[in-house]
């Protein structure tokens, strides 16, 4: 167990390097194919209903409802995840420039109106929608923040190399929260502590896959060993950019990034930050050692002045 | 045209943001800048659910009882019993109300022992519980002793000990702020320890001014704080980039323009003090210590709401990191 390695950069096995004997279970983890999520919710439902949580209102997440709890957001009235929603799935709508539709003939007599636009035609500057629909989650970050900073042990790395809040230690002190590079957890409003997703850890014992997982009708939500949704996400990748999909793009997918590789990863079609991701998210504790010899260097500063202070004589 | 070509791609969601950066107006860019693009304007990172005044007093009162002890200590060695008396007695209150307001903090107050369960050095907030826990029982022995005017040897050795814990105690809670995804904070990871640490010692050594007898250490004491917070400060805000927006403007930058105001009057006020003889003296003394408290108070809550501010505005999240990306993939 090297002890720079536990707090940043390529983490090969998660659990291990928590202490878990060899032989533990492989890690498991996410892979959210956005580009064929239907915006269904059917997971944030399946979610609710497995893990029994109420449903919150678009207040609690920062964002200011109106009376009915909608947001005026396109059809995402959930607003982000928090202490009861684990899955929320986002929606944005885009004016993009219009596809080159192919000239179809239907055989009516037109009348050309002026300014109409012929079949086959360039359409110049004609817009269109797009949509893009994505649901989040917890990413189970190879180097998770919310684990390092939380100082009760509450958070802990599961056999899974998931990362779970036992809730019965949890005290509610909210460190985790803006630990967390992706804004994942957060308080549960009248309860005190601190929740997210636990990847469905009372169903991983049993053999079974997350409840979100089982419910996505299309297969955007795909659960199983990380290893093996790393290559169905890069095959999926080359087929998408086969395609001639070229703005498609895998996110959290690359263990030498900032958070050693997230355990739940995505294949999004725009940047992250459209989706509310952050473009670059690094683990705050990869800077833990210099933060604790900067803050040992000021405790010398404060400890040196106040001894020099009481140097020479007195008046 | 064939291939679906999106990049051009605008909408509801995007938000650009024109003109000015956080700093150098003047400036020429080298490189055009990057369009900021956020969801509906959310925050990306969840803003910290810490409240006011508990965590701002909670950093403050920490840095003015971790001053305290080793002043209380070595005034008890050098034979200067007001401050000692003083010291030793704000040492323990400030550190029994730091604790208060943690405690009062938490989801779950009455799991405060949970914060003892364990000790992890990746946490510092577990680190800073456990300098905490035997800085107050032992600060809170030395002050009873004191109060009650017994066993003065024991009082010397629990106080020396409290001494010897309080510098780490002024500076841990940097560490602790630092130490999350909060751009104001996290980019500051240098400097802040340096920030506290000169803002503990201003009021550490404000609160000796109110002491009878020779006061001399604590005025230099206070006055070396306050060289350190400014000199820190500056620094701090010439370096962090884009964060740095968030200490200047809105209501950080207003609270810390008061606190810096603050510190100078308390400092100059402070220095002034020493060479007025008598009642005079001491007076000025005493106001320019509670001033130096007022504003070492005001610039712990001045960084804290910078916090809140650049973790609430997507913008602080996204623009350096979108940049440090752009940096990386131009080579
Ligand atoms: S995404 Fe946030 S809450 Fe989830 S493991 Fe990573 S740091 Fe923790
Ligand atoms: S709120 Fe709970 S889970 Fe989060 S850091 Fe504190 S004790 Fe740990």
């Amino acid at each position: 167990m090297n002890p720079v390695n536990s707090l940043s950069g390529p983490l090969a096995d998660p659990a291990a390097d928590a202490g878990y004997a060899a032989g533990h279970p492989p890690r498991v983890g996410f892979f959210t194919d956005t580009s064929v999520c239907i915006g269904c919710k059917a997971c944030e439902v399946a979610c609710k209903e497995w893990n029994a949580l109420p449903a919150d209102g678009v207040g609690d997440h920062g964002a200011a409802g109106d009376v009915l709890g909608l947001t005026g957001m396109s059809y995402d009235n959930t607003g982000g995840l928090g202490a009861s929603t684990y899955r929320h799935v986002a929606f944005v709508e885009q004016r993009v420039p219009a596809r080159d539709s192919a000239p179809v003939d239907l055989g009516m007599p037109s009348t050309d109106l002026p300014g109409a636009v012929q079949p086959g035609a360039d359409r110049e500057d004609a817009t269109e929608v797009r949509w893009l629909m994505s649901s989040d989650v917890c990413k189970h970050c190879a180097h998770a923040a919310c684990l390092d900073v939380c100082p009760t042990g509450s958070l802990i790395r599961t056999e899974h190399g998931t990362v779970l809040v036992q809730e019965d230690i949890c005290n509610g002190c909210g460190y985790c929260i803006p630990a967390c590079p992706y804004g994942v957890i957060d308080q549960r409003q009248g309860d005190g502590r601190a929740f997210k997703c636990t990847m469905c850890q009372d169903r991983l014992g049993a053999g079974l896959a997350p409840a979100c997982a089982t419910a996505c009708p299309t297969e955007s939500i795909r659960f199983g060993p990380l290893d093996e949704l790393r290559e169905r996400a890069d095959a999926r990748l080359a087929e998408l950019h086969d395609r001639g999909v070229g703005e498609a793009r895998l996110y959290g997918r690359d263990p030498d990034d900032g958070v050693g590789g997230d355990g739940a990863f995505f294949l999004l079609l725009d940047e992250p930050e459209v989706y509310g991701l952050p473009p670059d998210p690094v683990v705050t504790t990869r800077d833990l050692p210099s933060m604790w010899r900067h803050a040992a260097g000021a405790a010398l500063a404060v400890a040196g002045a106040v001894a020099a202070a009481f140097l020479g004589g007195r008046r | 045209m064939s291939a679906p070509e999106h990049r051009t791609a605008t909408g509801a969601p995007r938000r650009r943001h024109g003109g000015g950066r956080g700093k150098g107006r003047g400036e020429r860019l080298m490189v055009p800048e990057a369009e900021f693009t956020s969801y509906y304007g959310r925050p990306i990172i969840k803003p910290p659910v810490w409240k006011v005044p508990d965590v701002p007093a909670y950093l403050y009162l920490g840095g003015l009882a971790g001053v305290s002890a080793p002043l209380a200590a070595l005034a008890d060695l050098t034979g200067r019993p007001g401050l000692r008396r003083l010291g030793r007695i704000a040492a323990a209150g400030g550190a029994t109300a730091s604790v208060g307001f943690l405690v009062h903090d938490l989801g779950r107050p009455t799991r405060f022992l949970h914060m003892l369960r364990v000790l992890k050095v990746t946490s510092p907030l577990s680190v800073g519980s456990w300098i905490l826990a035997p800085f107050g029982a032992l600060s809170g022995a030395t002050a009873a002793a004191e109060v009650l005017g017994v066993t003065p040897r024991l009082a010397r050795a629990s106080g020396l000990a409290a001494g010897a814990l309080g510098p780490a105690l002024t500076t841990y809670t940097a560490v602790l702020v630092a130490d999350t995804a909060v751009p104001a904070w996290h980019e500051g990871f240098r400097e802040l320890p340096f920030v506290f640490a000169g803002s503990a010692l201003a009021s550490g050594g404000g609160a000796g001014l109110l002491a009878p007898g020779d006061v001399t250490p604590a005025r230099r004491v206070a006055v070396a704080g306050a060289a350190l917070e400014l000199a820190a400060t500056a620094v701090l805000e010439r370096r962090i980039g884009f964060a740095a927006k968030a200490y200047r403007t809105g209501r950080a930058g207003t609270v810390l323009r008061a606190a810096r105001a603050g510190t100078v009057a308390g400092a100059l006020g402070a220095l002034a003090s020493g060479f007025l003889r008598g009642r005079r003296g001491r007076a000025l003394g005493a106001v320019s210590g509670l001033l130096l408290n007022a504003a070492s108070a005001a610039t712990r809550y001045g960084v804290f709401e910078a916090g809140m501010a650049s973790a609430r505005d997507p913008e602080y999240t996204v623009r350096p990191q979108r940049e440090r990306l752009e940096a990386r993939r131009s080579g």
